[in-house]
């Protein structure tokens, strides 16, 4: 197993390379520069640009540069932000918690419910039960985050006023940042309200987060286990009398869950994508909202520093799933 | 009373062109320790008969018979929870590819246990040592150590050793092979089929043995039943089938055997294939290779006499 996962990870030095390449080259792609946009309305002098483009190092070659970025990489330094002089390690990672915070209850939600759907949609395949499962997961499927986001809070926040519009917790509310998940931080704070509060923010955009791979989950939960009650091994559980529920969560389940673990591997790249746009309709204040910000006003440091984190974070992550995955596959691990 | 007692069995499936009719009137019977085969060609439905008697066949069957009883008691009536208790406990099966039939998932000691514990019960280190015993019984080398591993660990073989341990762990009064060593390599096949004549020696189960070969019928059977195409076309004790066989296709089933073919350089073959779905011929099914067809086979469906007691389908019996 340690070797597996050692294995596992010089894999990754490659594409983590890769990473720091294109993070690099894609901002500075842009047309714009973070000078003039600092600058803003009043203009700067061609003097004065020069001396800041020395002071900032935008004058040195391309490569120069790169090689700077990539060697204070090495040793944990992500630089500072053009706009807000702090450390871009430190404006990231306050912003984090918010981010992982709607991720994985997105996903939970989309566990939760997807797994049990698509199972559900299999063992009674062809019913209007696995009709009604398949159509409402690709109407999720295909629909857009931000229209489907702007749809929900239409609906729920507007009309029917159920949840709050936008933020993470109500104002009247300050708690302690522990874990910097507010959910858990209210509760160990044993502040109820602030829970109930932060919950209540929290539930619509993690629905609306988590629509998309509920759906790919709910699909492939039930291709799967389609694919795995032809084999032969699912007839010989039932040959030896087990019962149907034993059948399908043990025998079945089991082995459908080595290609569902995989999928929802992938969904956490596409969730933090998905949370980009979720936290700018919802006015979540995470990483996603402020990369925005950082890709207007061309933060050359805080957007690679954020693109190269976001990466490493979901190669990470990869791997995290490729360990479950040789766990829950014997064939895999030997 | 017969062991096993079916009547009358029929068994189609739903296509997109249709009900395919797979098993046709297939009737059997088995005694208290005897030891049957079934022999036919591939798609003669050996496999569907014997799935269908297990109930272990895909939603997509019909399946409907006149009689199917174990020990007297009427499969087609139980619940599903009392047909759990003979199916895997009373009458168990092996299957043709040993390789994809256990768990990738679990341990070989995992899925023996759970049988045990389904049927069986008791604790915890009684089953792991039954386990064990079972595993020595089937010939497992270092039962110990194998009792820990992985199917993927396991050769063909010894996979089918496993899948055999597995279907005699509850001591079962019928044991169905359906095929038990097709996927195996040529010299297992010996090893396998000995093993399973010698339990079923020992135990005194009754075992019905599904096979494409005559010389292992001949080595084993007390009764043989041969099937085409859906149908039984014979049934009769293995001496008198390999003396006087009664249907033209058991005629030619032995002229392929080796020691019979005597010195011809190149043994016989049955030419054509068994009909499939889309090309079932009228009249008998078998007369487009029948050597002795005329037009009335062509015509005319075969039935079996009333007075036959080898129910031969053919309206020349030899
Ligand atoms: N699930 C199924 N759906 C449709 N047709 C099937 C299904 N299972 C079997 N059949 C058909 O039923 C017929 C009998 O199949 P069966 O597996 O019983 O043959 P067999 O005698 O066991 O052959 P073999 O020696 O190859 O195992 C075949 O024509 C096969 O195509
Ligand atoms: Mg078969």
């Amino acid at each position: 197993m340690l070797k597996f996962i050692l294995v596992k990870l010089a894999q990754l030095i490659p594409t983590f390379i890769g990473v720091t390449i294109v993070a690099f080259s894609f901002i500075r792609l842009l047309p714009g520069d973070p000078i003039i946009l600092l600058a803003g309305e009043r203009g700067i002098s061609p003097e004065r640009y020069a001396q800041l483009s020395a002071e900032l190092g935008f004058d040195r070659p391309l490569v120069v540069q790169y090689w700077d970025f990539l060697s204070g990489l090495l040793q944990g330094d992500l630089g500072t932000s053009l706009v807000t002089h702090t450390r871009v390690v430190d404006e990231f990672f306050s912003r984090f918690p918010a981010t992982v915070e709607l991720s994985l209850v997105a996903l939970l939600i989309a566990v939760i419910i997807g797994l049990p759907a698509g199972v559900i949609a299999a063992t009674r395949r062809g019913s209007w039960i696995d009709h009604g499962v398949m159509g409402v997961s690709l109407t999720g499927y295909s629909m857009p985050i931000f229209w489907w986001g702007l749809l929900a809070i239409m609906l729920f926040s507007s009309t029917l006023g159920w949840t709050p519009v936008s933020g993470r917790i109500s104002y009247l509310y300050f708690v302690d940042s522990v874990t910097g998940f507010l959910t858990i931080d209210t509760l160990l704070a044993g502040n109820w309200d602030a829970f109930w509060s932060a919950l209540h923010h929290l539930i619509l955009p993690a629905i609306v987060l988590g629509t998309i791979p509920m759906a790919v989950i709910a699909r492939q939960t039930r291709s799967s286990m389609l694919e795995v009650q032809g084999e032969d091994y699912v007839r010989t559980a039932r040959a030896k009398g087990l019962s149907n529920f034993r059948v399908v969560m043990v025998h079945t389940l089991r082995n459908a869950l080595i290609t569902v673990v995989t999928v929802i591997g992938l969904q956490v790249g596409l969730l933090l994508s998905g949370a980009i746009l979720t936290e700018t309709i919802f006015s979540w204040p995470g990483i996603g909202k402020w990369m925005v910000d950082a890709i207007t006003r061309r933060d050359y440091a805080a957007v690679q520093g954020a693109l190269v984190l976001i990466a490493l974070i979901i190669m990470l992550i990869n791997l995290l799933v490729d360990i479950a995955y040789g766990v829950i596959n014997p064939r895999i691990r030997h | 009373m017969a062991l096993l007692e079916i009547e009358g069995l029929d068994v189609r499936f739903r296509t997109t062109n249709g009900l395919f009719p797979a098993v046709e009137d297939a009737n059997l019977s088995v005694d208290k320790g005897e030891v049957l085969a079934i022999v036919g060609e591939s798609g003669s439905g050996k496999s569907v008969s014997m799935l269908a008697t297990m109930g272990l066949l895909p939603w997509t069957a019909e399946v409907s018979a006149d009689k199917m009883a174990f020990d007297g008691q009427d499969l087609r009536q139980l619940t599903s929870r009392q047909r759990r208790k003979i199916v895997g406990g009373e009458m168990s099966m092996i299957f043709q590819e040993p390789m994809s039939s256990l768990n990738p998932c679990f341990t070989v000691g995992t899925q023996i246990d759970e049988m045990l514990r389904q049927h069986l019960g008791g604790s915890r280190k009684e089953r792991k040592e039954r386990a064990l015993d079972l595993l020595a019984q089937v010939g497992i080398p270092d039962p110990k150590k194998r009792i820990g591993a992985y199917p993927h660990q396991l050769s063909g073989g010894m996979s089918q050793r496993v899948m055999i341990a597995m279907a005699i762990s509850c001591n079962p009064r019928l044991l169905i092979a359906d095929e038990p060593t097709t996927a195996l390599d040529v010299t297992i096949q010996a090893q396998i089929l000995d093993l399973l004549l010698e339990l079923q020696q020992d135990t005194g189960m009754a075992l019905i043995l599904i096979t494409h070969d005559m010389g292992v019928v001949a080595e084993t059977a007390q009764q043989v039943i041969v099937q085409y195409a859906g149908r039984q076309v014979e049934r009769q004790e293995v001496k008198a089938l390999f003396a006087h066989p009664r249907h033209p296709y058991t005629e030619a089933l032995l002229s392929a055997l080796p020691e019979r073919a005597g010195d011809q350089a190149r043994l016989p073959t049955i030419p054509g294939v068994v009909p499939g779905q889309l090309n079932r011929p009228s009249g008998c099914l078998f007369n487009p290779r029948c050597r002795y067809a005329t037009e009335h086979c062509r015509q005319v469906e075969p039935k079996a006499l009333a007075d036959d007691p080898a129910r031969t389908l053919c309206h020349y019996p030899l």
